[in-house]
């Protein structure tokens, strides 16, 4: 299952490591990160909850930049 | 400017004007230490805390922490020193001035760009009662009315059902000249209706119009990452800790090596700036972000030419293009294919002879194609119809009874053979429609033709009654986009085409191809794609070891053109395929990687032009700002390139490659 979240986020490199975020999360199969047009596209896993998994993401980007915002 | 950057302005200009008036201020001592803590904390006080938050997270390398390390150093070192706080200041001033600034730029151009871009349509109006009603379009089912007024965006394909206007395609394909539509006539969602009130019939839901389909793919378009921008993530990844480490060596290292090798003061104080400096010239943020700002606005730039790119990465495969491999039909030619003479048997053996029966031919052959789309049945189709009124006046009733209207109820068991032909049984007689390999295939001896161009063998139970002769006309562009390709660069022009080689030559000779291929069946089109593809490989392989590495780097890559009807398997087997004239074809905007919105071959060279540009800005930048960085870096080393200079380093650079980004937007001129 493929969804698509806004974000908010200022630096190009914070997006970045926002996607490595996301993608190291469990549930997550892939995700790409757009600073350009500021959306994440997620990858999940076959049955997982998609709204639980966002949680996480949104956790663990917050480590990595704390500056930044995912729409769910 | 959002408020985010109103307040950062604000902090920026307070910070500014105090380290202005501290300058005039005769204080000495800690009470200079304790104001002009003022200006930084006030300019920085974000920096500082994310970087404290990326330490308590391991997360200690960005650019925060170089920042927030550099100036509390600076700091350190003017308390031992004189005392002048000014550099650490103003090196957080400048900083803060040159993330101010990206964040506007970005924010600018995203906006420029979904405005390029902005063909969605807000609503649809629907007539309820007599009376017009706004609906979101998503709730408009196949099948319903909806009024499109001028002015207003035409929100879902459809036929038109009543009226007549012009429209506005420039959004879609970045064509210019308006466009005319009547009553009957098919309408792609995301036009401006400019002159008269159209009724429409929709013909798909909101989702699979056009307009949607665009959308979507221009909205995802950047998400699909080039090698390029892919390098530089991974590039930032490594990048900052290494410089980080070497700053630390640059501080220890040389002052040990002072007091122990050499037996001379360390004067820790001069490598301490040294590496501070260090720091400050490292900053990777105008490589991260002006390479992704680059391929945005390259693919912005591209949609707004009507030339929509599915992706970063195929914006860069697209700039190495080195040969591009056309289909014939569609592509080159406006496969607006017309019936230029019908040929009877010779010999009195056949029932067919004089000029009524050229119009009987005509007949059975339309009736034999009645059920095909294919260009050619629709040419024999048009020809028979026009045949109808043109004779009507002076035809005799037995005639016009004859010339009977296209009746599908006199045909049965159709049977398409691809690349071949039809058969079909036709008032009971079973007729063959076809190329000679039908023929061949049916046993029946045929004649040839000694005109150019594509032949339609008709046989009528097994028996060869004449041929149709069709000849398709070349685009008026097709010739100047050639002679734009070898320009740009483009080596090999190739074309390929199921039609007869005479057809191909003589066409591929009047647009100047270098080679074709003709009388392909579909499937030959995909072999032989791979073939050239193949070709390449070969004579890489066999060049010699030392140009091997650099050659095979360099292989230009391969890019098919076609119509995006019946061609998807080739479209995606090449490095790029392109697909024209998407307005209403959704196989075409499916398999290609790039969709021209209209069907002119200009674009072609056009969107190649795109390409390289980008491509080109995205090298000048990676140059530019390494260079730059790495001049600094060893003027830092040394000790000649003071904190100033490391400031225009990072801020300078950054705002030049942002700025030079942008300049990938405008395509208008290539």
């Amino acid at each position: 299952m493929k969804k698509t979240y806004k974000i908010e986020v200022d630096c190009a490199n914070c997006a970045n490591k926002m996607e490595e975020a996301a993608k190291n999360t469990a549930g997550v199969k892939d995700a790409v990160v757009n600073f350009m047009t500021l959306k994440m596209n997620v990858e999940f896993e076959e049955g997982v909850d998609p709204k639980a998994v966002m949680t996480e993401v949104k956790k663990n980007c917050k480590i990595v930049e704390d500056d930044c915002e995912i729409y769910f | 400017m959002n408020k985010k950057q109103k307040k950062m302005l604000t902090r920026i200009i307070i910070a500014a004007v105090l380290m202005i008036v501290l300058a005039f201020l005769p204080v000495e001592g800690w009470l200079r230490l304790a104001l002009y803590m003022v200006p930084y904390l006030t300019v920085g006080y974000d920096i500082l805390r994310k970087a404290f938050k990326g330490i308590c997270n391991k997360q200690v390398f960005d650019e925060n922490f170089l920042m927030a390390i550099a100036t509390i150093g600076a700091i350190l070192i003017a308390i031992t020193r004189d005392g002048d706080y000014t550099e650490a200041v103003a090196v957080m001033l400048f900083y803060q001035i040159g993330e101010l600034f990206q964040s506007y730029a970005v924010g600018k151009s995203r906006k420029n760009i979904s405005e390029l871009m902005d063909i969605r349509p807000d609503y649809a109006n629907v007539e309820v009662d007599g009376q017009l009603e706004q609906v979101d379009p998503d709730e408009v089912a196949i099948g319903s009315y909806i009024i499109v007024q001028p002015g207003e965006k035409v929100p879902i394909d459809g036929i038109v059902v009543e009226g007549h206007s012009t429209l506005n395609t420039v959004a879609l394909t970045g064509e210019s000249i308006p466009r005319d539509i009547d009553e009957g006539g098919e309408i792609t969602s995301g036009c401006i209706n400019m002159t008269g009130v159209l009724k429409i019939q929709t013909t798909k839901e909101f989702g699979e119009s056009t307009v949607s389909k665009i959308l979507d793919l221009v909205e995802n378009a950047s998400s699909r990452k080039s090698r390029s921008e892919d390098f530089i993530a991974k590039f930032a990844k490594y990048y900052t800790p290494i410089v980080c480490y070497s700053a630390l060596a640059l501080a220890i290292i040389p002052p040990l090596v002072q007091i122990f090798v050499m037996g001379v003061s360390p004067e820790w104080g001069d490598w301490v700036y040294r590496a501070l400096t260090f720091l400050v010239i490292s900053c990777p943020c105008a490589l991260v972000i002006s390479i992704p700002l680059s391929f945005f606005a390259g693919l912005g730039g591209a949609s707004n030419a009507g030339v929509l790119i599915k992706g970063s990465n195929y914006l860069e495969t697209l700039s190495q293009v080195d040969t591009v491999v056309f289909d014939k039909t569609g592509t080159l030619t406006k496969g607006a294919f017309e019936v230029v003479g019908v040929h009877l048997v010779s010999g009195a053996s056949s029932t067919f002879s004089d000029e009524g029966d050229q119009h009987k031919i005509l007949e059975i052959a339309a009736h034999a194609e009645s059920a095909s789309s294919h260009p050619i049945a629709k040419s024999i189709q048009r020809a028979y119809l026009s045949c109808l009124e043109g004779k009507m006046d002076n035809a005799s009733d037995a005639m016009v009874d004859s010339y009977r209207e296209m009746d599908r109820t006199r045909v049965t068991d159709i049977r398409e053979i691809s690349g071949k032909g039809v058969i079909a049984s036709v008032d009971g007689k079973e007729v063959a429609a076809g190329n000679y390999r039908l023929m061949n295939e049916l046993g029946i001896t045929y004649e040839e033709c000694d005109e150019v161009g594509t032949i339609v063998h008709m046989a009528v139970d097994g028996a060869y009654v004449g041929h149709i002769l069709i000849s398709d006309v070349v685009k008026e562009t097709s010739k100047q986009a050639m002679t734009e390709l070898k320009k740009a660069g483009v080596k090999n022009l190739v074309m390929l085409t199921g039609d007869v080689e005479q057809v191909a030559k003589k066409v591929a000779k009047e647009l100047g191809i270098d080679k074709v291929f003709s009388q392909l069946m579909p499937g030959d089109k995909v072999a032989k794609v791979e073939e050239l593809l193949g070709v390449e490989n070969a004579v890489e392989d066999g060049a010699s070891n030392v140009q091997n590495s650099i050659s095979t780097k360099k292989r230009g890559k391969l890019a098919f053109a076609g119509d995006g009807i019946n061609d998807a398997p080739v479209l995606s087997r090449a490095d790029i395929g392109i697909a024209m004239g998407a307005m209403g074809s959704d196989a075409a905007i499916e398999a290609a990687d790039v969709v021209l919105m209209d069907d002119d071959p200009m674009k072609i060279a056009k969107a190649i032009k795109i390409s390289r540009k980008c491509m080109g800005i995205v090298y000048q930048n990676v140059i530019f700002a390494l260079g730059v960085k790495g001049i600094c870096l060893i003027l830092g080393a040394f000790g000649i390139a003071n904190m100033w200079l490391a400031i225009f380093a990072d801020v300078g650079v950054m705002v030049i490659a942002v700025l030079n980004a942008i300049r990938a937007l405008f395509v208008k001129n290539l």
